[in-house]
């Protein structure tokens, strides 16, 4: 009777296995519509409101299925989107946008002016203990004129507002926009499996350009290794943000492109605690830091050096200058210490997430460029929810490397934080000159003014260490060769839909 | 019958006292859900009122009362972080790791039964000794390192598969029993050594019991004694063992899932744990502990079958 | 035990040499490694075999050798620990339950069976998320873990033993219960029970590598060989090496455990 049943055991096996090398033979099925597999290395363990999402990985893919009353373009501008024109006056306290005509929702109900105004006052309402967008808190009314008219006036007038336009637009009707996400952009959603992938596809009825790929599986890859395999094994397609050393291996195969991720990463020193409320101990850090060994090391030479909270996607803002403002240099390093009353060093602790190897890596090197001035530094790993709670929220820490990114196009989401009593100032930096400068920054309208003042307020915390700073870490995109058009953009984004076959 | 109720009754009674030890356990370690939720956006106020919306400043007590009514009821919760149905996610992945160890299973009988009797019937031979030594050697390997070898060796060695390369049963069931297959090799392998190590042993002291020899003086072949009657009680030590067994593969999935990067049950268990997000990890625990107690009933069953001297109260 | 018996023992002959010599390697990590395990040296990433490093280098340049010794020695504390938890709590458990029976042991058992009927690694991964992670944190989560196995063994022998002579002669002597329980009774359990901590600390062993390798074991920096698997497997492309070093190191200790309490069962 055993042996029966044996008998059958193994003919299934000898069939799973017949399968599972057959599988691996011809993975690529016909092309006959075009699709794509982007490999991402997290999964959207989010809401899928554009509004509520909060992870980064998230809102690089949600990028692609929302869009505001106004877009970012890959140059930094803005354009018109859902709203076809805008006109800013009172000096920047009343913006008027005029609606696009024949913008549809993903379920094809037309955009009107209510879901306009349901989506700014959703993201400003503060009865949830805060708006949604914080720069919304400036908003005074949002007021329907006609059917195609939206006029936003603000408390203070804000040159830089139109930034925050960017919000996504949602229907109103829509019950779960945690779940089912609906908005206008070029592709809309299809289904997500938890740690699997995120499926979208073309949305046919978009009012500009159409996107030119039409299904589009976005897959977790949580392990790093596999990324390499999965490119190569045609798994998946594409890879944004490979390391330097997958780089290089992928480099024959694959149209391996180079940007910059657009975040400060740098050791944000705790300005509180000791011995950091010293200038003279940041100083002497930054002395002991020679950012350039650190990109060699990490990631071949690759990245761009910065010496403020500022990176050079920014174009105008951006001072290269600051860059020069610590050379490094142990000797006068170890006279800033013993100036400050540490003439045999002192140590400390770097706490980094631990999720995200690139900020480890550097953490390692700084301890070892530290050690040349008699500092010994710890590392801590800490998951990326202690961090969030101990770090960023508690500020009870007294370094950690991170990278810090700008959630719009304005000088105020990389330096509004450093302003004493900003709530996200985690590294609690408190320099009265700074602030006197960030809001002469926010209230002038002229262009110009309002550049020389936020240039002021980078040279101060250049010349102030109020951080070790570091550099914009290099990003890597891995592009399987039968596609083309990967545009980076100066903020965390993925705009799959100007990708294209190289058949197309 | 009283038998099986009271094997409900206590197994109830264990998924109980996981459960509120679990609820407990999260309310007591740092890190709350909504830290995760809020990320960099999370200001005290903000904190607050979701906290409040989602009835986390409610007493433990009080919570876990809501959870389990609801839970009776069907209703296992919503995600925090994914903000869907905590049953859709557990719909979409319990199959995963059904199938999965259901497919150790299969390859720890196909490897042990054929390997062991042979050993046994051979015992002291040169094969018997090499399987010996060999079995020895491939117990000692934890599940995940094989899988780490059979990656090696099969994934980027021979390119028989691709690592990472899974493919969902909704997508195509084939490629994704196909892709099962090495995982579940992994699984198997050292549990597969210790069935034949026990089933060896088990035969050959009951071949030399007194009915095997009358059996063979009435002139039966070796062969029709070993499979009629030796087989039927070497097995019983061996299929306690085998229960025993699928509920460890069931539990081992987990790190095995890691390894070959498979979504089933267990990732989303521990990404849940680093997200504190407590309803789906409630969930896929009596999940995992609902199928291990179920196959440790059935065992239980068999066990009384096969073997007469154990008679079900 | 004499000595004839033991030179026949293959098992307990080849255990003992193998565990000898992994236990001694090991022991003298402790005083010596070649390089501080978790000092980097970027010029070294991924160096390759050699007389400077017997098994190479890690992504950081960190010499293997030396991490696989400081490694083993913290899977050998974590192993040693949880065992002596499951030890000490089911020798108390079950000498209690074993030797007075009744509702104790109703009760205790029940418990017992329950938390047996639980994987012992998704058990630990509970108390893991409870206490959160970290050296001494795997040792009590599976620590509780590995208690209803042992107590389940001294339980029985407990049983066998309550009604025989000695016990009984013990008692005329008038000796208190746990007179006879511990010294009386506990002595004569133990080749049992040594055979079940072999068995124990192998699979402590293996739990411990199993967690670390998920991420919920050991931190860095301290290394250990399950948390270095999970490492290398990242790199497991371009250092294959990295990967089989620490796990053959696994596989060595566990079959030395495995081996000896083979042996001794065979005693």
């Amino acid at each position: 009777m055993k042996k029966g049943a044996a008998k059958w055991l193994l003919a299934f096996m000898l069939t799973t296995l017949a399968v599972a090398l057959g599988g691996c033979a011809g993975d690529k099925e016909g092309e006959s519509s075009s699709q794509i597999t982007i490999g991402i290395p997290q999964d959207l363990e989010d809401s899928l409101d554009p509004h509520k999402a909060v992870a980064a990985g998230t809102k690089e893919v949600l990028f692609n299925l929302f869009e505001g009353l106004v877009k970012p373009t890959s140059d930094g501008d803005l354009i018109p989107a859902v709203a076809s024109a805008y006109e800013e006056s009172e000096g920047g306290k009343v913006y008027t946008f005029t609606l696009r005509d024949g913008v549809k929702f993903h379920d094809g109900s037309p955009v009107t002016a209510e879901d306009v105004k349901f989506s700014l006052d959703k993201c400003a309402d503060t009865s949830n203990g805060g708006p949604l967008v914080p720069a919304f808190s400036n908003i005074e009314s949002v007021t329907i004129t006609d059917d195609h008219t939206v006029v936003v006036t603000l408390k203070e007038a804000d040159t830089e507002f139109l930034a925050y336009m960017t919000t996504a637009i949602i229907p109103a009707a829509n019950e779960n926009p945690d779940t089912n996400p609906i908005g206008t952009g070029p592709y809309k959603y299809v289904s997500r499996s938890p740690q699997e992938n995120f499926v979208v596809e073309r949305f046919d009825d978009y009012w500009g350009e159409k996107a030119n790929i039409e299904h589009v599986t976005f897959k977790i890859c949580a392990n790093a290794d596999s990324i390499v395999m999965n490119l190569e094994g045609g798994s998946i397609d594409m890879f944004a943000r490979v390391t330097a050393t997958q780089a290089a291996e992928l480099s024959d195969k694959f149209d391996v492109l180079e940007g910059t991720m657009n975040l400060v990463q740098a050791l944000y020193l705790n300005n509180a605690v000791e011995p950091f409320d010293d200038v003279r101990v940041r100083q002497a850090l930054c002395y002991a830091v020679n950012p350039q060994e650190i990109m060699d090391i990490i990631s071949d030479g690759k990245g761009t050096e910065l010496g403020s909270s500022m990176f050079p996607a920014f174009g105008k803002y951006y001072m290269e200058e600051l860059n020069d403002t610590y050379q490094q240099n142990f000797d006068k390093a170890k006279e800033l210490l013993a100036d400050a009353g540490y003439p045999d060093g002192f140590s400390f602790t770097i706490t980094v997430p631990s999720n995200y190897q690139p900020h480890i890596d550097t953490a390692q090197v700084l301890v070892e460029q530290f050690a040349n001035i008699g500092v010994t530094a710890n590392i801590q790993l800490v998951e990326w929810d202690s961090w969030l709670s101990d770090v960023y929220t508690d500020r009870n820490f007294e370094s950690t490397v991170v990278g810090v990114d700008a959630s719009s196009l304005t000088g105020a989401a990389l330096l509004q934080r450093f302003t004493s009593t900003a709530s996200n100032n985690f590294i609690n930096y408190s320099n009265a000159a700074y602030d006197e400068a960030f809001a002469n920054a926010l209230a002038s309208t002229d262009d110009a003014e309002k550049t020389k003042y936020y240039k002021e307020c980078e040279t101060i915390l250049a010349t102030d260490a109020a951080n070790v700073y570091i550099q914009d870490l290099p990003e890597f995109v891995a592009l399987n060769k039968n596609y083309t058009g990967y545009e980076f953009y100066p903020l965390y984004v993925q705009d799959i839909a100007k990708l294209k076959l190289v058949s197309q | 019958m009283r038998y099986a109720g009271k094997k409900i009754l206590t197994m109830c009674v264990t998924l109980f006292a996981v459960t509120l030890f679990v609820f407990l356990a999260f309310h007591m370690i740092s890190g709350d859900p909504v830290t995760s939720m809020l990320g960099t956006q999370a200001t005290p106020e903000r904190a607050e009122a979701l906290r409040e919306e989602l009835g986390l400043n409610d007493p433990v007590l009080v919570q876990y009362g809501r959870w389990a009514a609801g839970f009776l009821k069907g209703d296992m919760g919503t995600s925090y972080s994914y903000r869907m149905p905590v049953s859709e996610m557990i719909v979409d992945k319990l199959p995963v790791t059904i199938t999965m160890t259901l497919m150790a299973f299969v390859w720890m009988i196909l490897i042990a039964i054929p390997v062991g009797l042979y050993a046994a019937k051979h015992e002291g031979g040169v094969v018997d000794r090499i399987i010996t030594v060999v079995n020895q050697i491939i117990m000692a390997v934890p599940p995940f390192f094989a899988g780490i070898l059979i990656t090696f060796v099969f994934g980027m060695i021979f390119r028989l598969f691709t690592p990472g390369g899974y493919v969902s049963y909704q997508v195509n069931t084939g490629k994704f029993v196909g892709y099962l297959f090495f995982p579940s090799l992994a699984i198997a392998l050292p549990k597969a050594a210790m069935a034949i190590k026990l089933l060896r042993s088990s035969v050959i002291s009951e071949l030399k019991l007194d009915y095997v020899r009358t059996a063979y003086s009435r002139g039966n072949s070796k062969r029709s004694v070993l499979y009629r009657h030796v087989l039927k009680n070497a097995m019983i030590p061996v299929i306690t063992f085998l229960g025993m067994a699928l509920s460890d593969m069931i539990a081992g999935s987990i790190i095995i899932e890691q390894v070959f990067g498979i979504p089933g049950l267990g990732r989303i268990l521990l990404t849940s744990i680093s997200n504190r997000d407590y309803p789906v990890v409630m969930a896929v625990i009596v999940c995992i502990a609902t199928l291990v107690l179920v196959v440790n009933m059935i065992v239980d069953v068999i066990y009384g079958l096969v073997d007469p001297r154990i008679s079900v109260e | 035990m004499n000595w004839k018996k033991i030179r026949k023992n293959k098992n307990f002959i080849a255990g003992s040499i193998l565990t000898g010599i992994m236990l001694l390697l090991i022991l003298a990590g402790c005083f010596y490694t070649p390089y501080n395990p978790n000092t980097m040296d970027p010029s070294a990433k991924f160096a390759g075999v050699s007389l400077k490093h017997l098994m190479g280098c890690d992504n950081f340049g960190r010499d293997i050798f030396s991490r696989v010794l400081s490694g083993s020695r913290t899977t050998l504390i974590v192993a040693a620990g949880t065992v002596l938890i499951g030890v000490v709590f089911g020798i108390l458990i079950g000498a209690l339950t074993g030797y007075y029976g009744g509702v104790l042991d109703e009760v205790l058992m029940r418990i017992n069976d329950a938390v047996f009927a639980f994987p012992s690694i998704l058990l630990a991964l509970l108390f893991i998320s409870l206490l959160g992670s970290g050296k001494y944190h795997v040792i009590i989560a599976l620590g509780i873990a590995f208690v209803p196995s042992f107590a389940r063994i001294v339980r029985s022998e407990f049983i066998r033993n309550k009604n025989m002579d000695y016990v009984k002669s013990a008692k005329l002597q008038g000796a208190g219960d746990f007179r006879i329980m511990f010294v009386h009774i506990l002595p004569n359990t133990m080749t049992v029970l040594l055979s079940a901590i072999m068995i124990g600390f192998n699979n402590a062993v293996l739990a411990e590598a199993g967690m670390s390798f998920l991420g919920i074991g050991v931190q860095p920096p301290d290394a250990s060989l399950g948390r270095m698997l999970s490492e290398a497997q990242s790199f497991l492309f371009s250092a294959p090496m990295y990967a089989l070093f620490p796990g053959l190191t696994i596989i060595l200790l566990v079959l030395g455990f495995g081996l000896l309490s083979d042996g001794l069962k065979n005693e």
